[in-house]
């Protein structure tokens, strides 16, 4: 529970964020418990970040104790109605979620929405990579998008679920090119190893994914990363953007922190100053760097813009996919 | 480096004290957790992954590997002796299995489950440490389309479980297909069959419906039944351990199984299943005990599907290991725990960490040997439980069932989804539809629907393509003679026979 004291901790970082002061400057004090909601297995991205949130929050003192609970399925898309429902209002608690949930709820039909959640913050995000075999005659993603403009069925392209990331990422890469998204040959594969096996196999012309996946096979020189869906060229990585070759396509697939509806304002702001004051430790940096998570940073109202506007944006090109 | 070195390393760095210490908990935690409903190796791992944190990768590494191999020994015990299997891939194990149990042979079936494991893990041990390279690169020839050719073959197994009636064994498995579709479609995203009901958008998990079409549906069969019920339960008849018989009949699967099951688990889409499935249909079609499949269970029926689903387990770490792709649940978080510290798995894996590769693979030796050592001295203690009179044994069997299927995913749905389909099992006995069926569709049926799909995806609609490219071919080519050359053998025996009547 927040007590008292957190309470005026929690105005005060309020103020101070409303000020422009930064995050830093918020006094967050120890939280007893800190409850966490992961709608998806054990092992997956968002529990790995709700795992690693956990232990920057306790190597710093920010916390006392975490519990964390599992409720995989959909993705995201079986979680979240529980802790819309079952979790209202609990000030201590936070949902580890990304972008696969705003695009699982809208491809499933869902009558729910992300945005009835209480964003908190934004935290990583992995910037996407389309890749092919090292024997493939696609030389750079012109050739590609070339190819998708000839003939969107004779180029198939392996990735995750439909709907998912990886569907998106090719729907928006089609669409800059003025290729109809629904034309587009999709192979959805069950998880990440399937899908890369075809790709290194050379059963499909191209495979779409984080980048982490694909890099230990480009420096083995079993695959050639095309583009990257980045703002920009990233350090020690061999491949230009998307948008550095006339595509205009920026992408991560970010994840965050929510609260439940019903919280206090009070809460709110002390969820947020807590959350951005870990996002700002050494401790955190180092974890992101391991995991190969770039941190994109982004807390409270902010996040909040930035998540109505991604919602439009992946509503969108879901519909084009023909999947909403 | 090559294999002999390597494992030269591998035992160097395995064979410490404190690294067999790691071995021997992780190989203890696997058994319980095999044998406890509701916790496989993936969720134990996972949460285990802390650990990673505190100990050196090696360490960590041996005591996952244990807890994989120590689930899929524990695996078979409950399915064995309470007809509730712990994993899909123990579900074949518990057919002929329970019925061994069940007619005094509990003791023989966990023997020979328990020394298949050994010789499939051993052997597919080995296939790790030499045959790898050969083995993946064979396995990413398997595109959509040869998996699809694969499901067919595998769907031909399905004869050998439809019991007397076609009509009925295969209005079983379409029912078993159904329940595979219910779910999100993974090529667009959309829910099919699950009537709004948001739980079911990741679909009905196939161990929900084995525990209750085998073990609850039972349960309220012989409970409907229980005043002129005929089938009794024999805890002990013979030896405890196998006889030499049973030895004699065992060999020949667990060599059998362990061949299909280590090539199918390196296949990256391949699964543990299948490998059971064949090699099931292989024992029960080659056996000179055929009287004895489905009544009072041959062990080869065992054997084989243990000597499969282990060595598909050694396969699973073939892609992992030389290429860095999770095939399964458990690859997955063990990529994960990798890159906790700081190493990113892939095909230069062995180059750069040769000592926490070979040291892994090491350990999955002695692995093999600890749980030999620690799971037969158990058998008797198992064979014990059967000694408890029939009513309370079957108001043991439901709690078990109940508390694992809650143990699957904490939701109240999956219990409801137990009893209903444990009632339709009941009714299934009642009215002589057999059961396995519905299993093999359940699993078949949405693989062969995915990869049919994705192959069509790829060829832009050319369905030639199962028959242009040669190995699927060659695959569908065995599948229909499975089926089509015993019948024209029997024909012309029969043929034959008039004729030399007319004579």
């Amino acid at each position: 529970m927040i007590s008292r004291r957190h309470f005026v901790a929690g105005m005060a970082g309020a103020g101070a964020l409303a000020a422009g002061l930064g995050p830093q400057a918020a006094q967050a004090q120890t939280v007893d418990l800190l409850k966490m909601f992961i709608p998806a297995a054990p092992g997956g991205g968002w529990d790995q970040t709700g795992r690693s949130i956990e232990a920057v929050l306790r190597a710093t003192g920010a916390v006392n104790g975490v519990q964390i609970t599992n409720v995989p399925g959909a993705g995201g898309a079986v979680g979240l109605p529980q802790f819309l429902n079952n979790w209202r209002g609990q000030g201590n608690s936070l949902m580890v979620a990304g972008m696969v949930m705003v695009g699982s709820l809208i491809a499933n039909k869902s009558p729910l929405k992300i945005t009835q959640t209480v964003p908190i913050a934004r935290l990583t995000g992995e910037f996407l990579a389309l890749a092919v075999p090292t024997a493939s005659p696609f030389k750079d993603a012109k050739d590609f998008v070339a190819a998708l403009k000839a003939d969107p069925t004779k180029v198939p392209v392996a990735g995750g679920s439909a709907g998912g990331s990886d569907h998106i990422m090719l729907g928006m890469i089609a669409k800059a090119a003025g290729v109809p998204a629904a034309r587009v040959s999709y192979v959805a594969f069950a998880g990440g190893g399937p899908a890369m096996a075809a790709l290194l196999g050379a059963q499909v012309a191209a495979g779409v994914s984080g980048y982490g996946e694909f890099a230990e096979q480009v420096k083995a020189g079993k695959l050639r990363v095309l583009a990257i869906s980045a703002d920009k060229r990233q350090d020690g990585i061999d491949a230009p953007t998307l948008k550095e070759q006339g595509i205009d396509v920026e992408l991560f697939n970010w994840r965050g922190v929510f609260a439940p509806p019903g919280v206090s304002d009070a809460d709110r702001a002390a969820m947020v100053a807590m959350i951005s004051k870990m996002a700002a430790t050494p401790q955190w940096a180092e974890v992101c760097k391991q995991r190969d998570w770039t941190q994109i940073t982004l807390a409270g109202d902010a996040y909040k813009t930035f998540l109505d506007a991604e919602v439009t944006r992946i509503e969108g090109i879901l519909k084009d996919l023909g999947l909403a | 480096m090559d294999g002999i070195n390597g494992l030269i390393t591998g035992f160097g760095v395995a064979l410490t004290p404190m690294n067999l210490l790691w071995c021997l908990v992780g190989t203890t935690l696997g058994t319980a957790i095999g044998v406890l409903p509701g916790l496989g190796p993936a969720l134990t791992i996972a949460l285990l992954l802390p650990i990673t944190f505190k100990v050196e990768p090696q360490a960590a590494f041996i005591l996952f590997a244990g807890i994989y191999y120590g689930a899929m020994y524990g695996g078979s015990t409950t399915s064995i002796l309470l007809n509730t299997p712990g994993e899909s891939s123990s579900i074949v194990t518990s057919m002929e299995g329970n019925k061994m149990a069940r007619n005094g042979r509990a003791g023989a079936a966990l023997a020979t489950a328990a020394i298949g494991s050994f010789v499939a893990g051993t052997i597919g041990t080995l296939g790790i440490a030499f045959l790898a390279p050969v083995v993946v690169d064979w396995a990413l020839k398997f595109g959509p389309a040869e998996y699809f050719a694969l499901m067919i073959l595998a769907f031909t197994t399905v004869s050998a479980v439809l019991g007397s009636s076609a009509v009925r064994g295969l209005t079983a498995l379409f029912f078993g297909i159904w329940l595979g579709l219910i779910g999100i479609d993974l090529q667009t995203g959309q829910a099919r069959f699950t009537f709004g009901v948001q739980e079911l958008f990741d679909g009905i998990n196939v161990i929900v419906v084995a525990v209750g079409l085998f073990a609850v549906g039972e349960t309220l069969y012989n409970a409907a039944t229980y005043k002129n019920s005929e089938t009794k339960i024999t805890p002990l008849k013979g030896s405890l351990l196998m006889t030499k018989l049973e030895w004699k009949r065992s060999i020949g699967p667990w060599i059998r199984g362990t061949l299909f099951g280590f090539p199918i688990g390196a296949m990256p889409a391949g699964g543990a299943e299948i490998p059971t499935f064949l090699s099931y249909y292989t024992e029960k079609k080659l056996t000179k005990y055929p009287e004895e499949f489905g009544t009072t269970g041959a062990i080869e029926g065992v054997a084989g599907p243990e000597a499969a689903n282990n060595a598909s387990a050694a396969g699973v770490l073939v892609p992992m290991l030389t290429l860095g792709l999770p095939t399964s649940a458990t690859a997955a978080i063990m990529l994960s725990a990798f890159q906790s510290y700081g190493i990113n798995p892939g095909p230069l894996l062995l180059q750069t960490q040769p000592a926490l590769v070979w040291g892994l693979i090491a350990s999955l030796f002695i692995g093999n040997v600890m749980l030999l050592v620690l799971n037969l001295p158990l058998i008797g203690l198992w064979v014990k439980m059967l000694q408890i009179p029939a009513p309370l044994l079957y108001a043991g069997i439901l709690v078990f069932a109940t508390i694992g299927t809650y143990g699957i995913s904490q939701s109240y749905i999956d219990l409801i989804l137990l009893y209903v389909v444990g009632i339709i099992g009941y009714l299934m006995r009642r009215y002589d539809f057999p059961t396995a069926p519905v299993i093999i569709g359940m699993i078949l049926g949405p693989l062969a629907e995915q990869n049919f799909r994705q192959a069509m995806t790829i060829s832009a609609g050319d369905w030639t393509v199962f028959f242009t490219r040669p190995l699927s071919l060659t695959i569908i080519v065995i599948a229909v003679s499975l089926v089509i050359v015993p019948k024209i053998y029997s024909m012309a025996k029969e043929s034959q026979r008039r004729q030399s009547l007319a004579r």
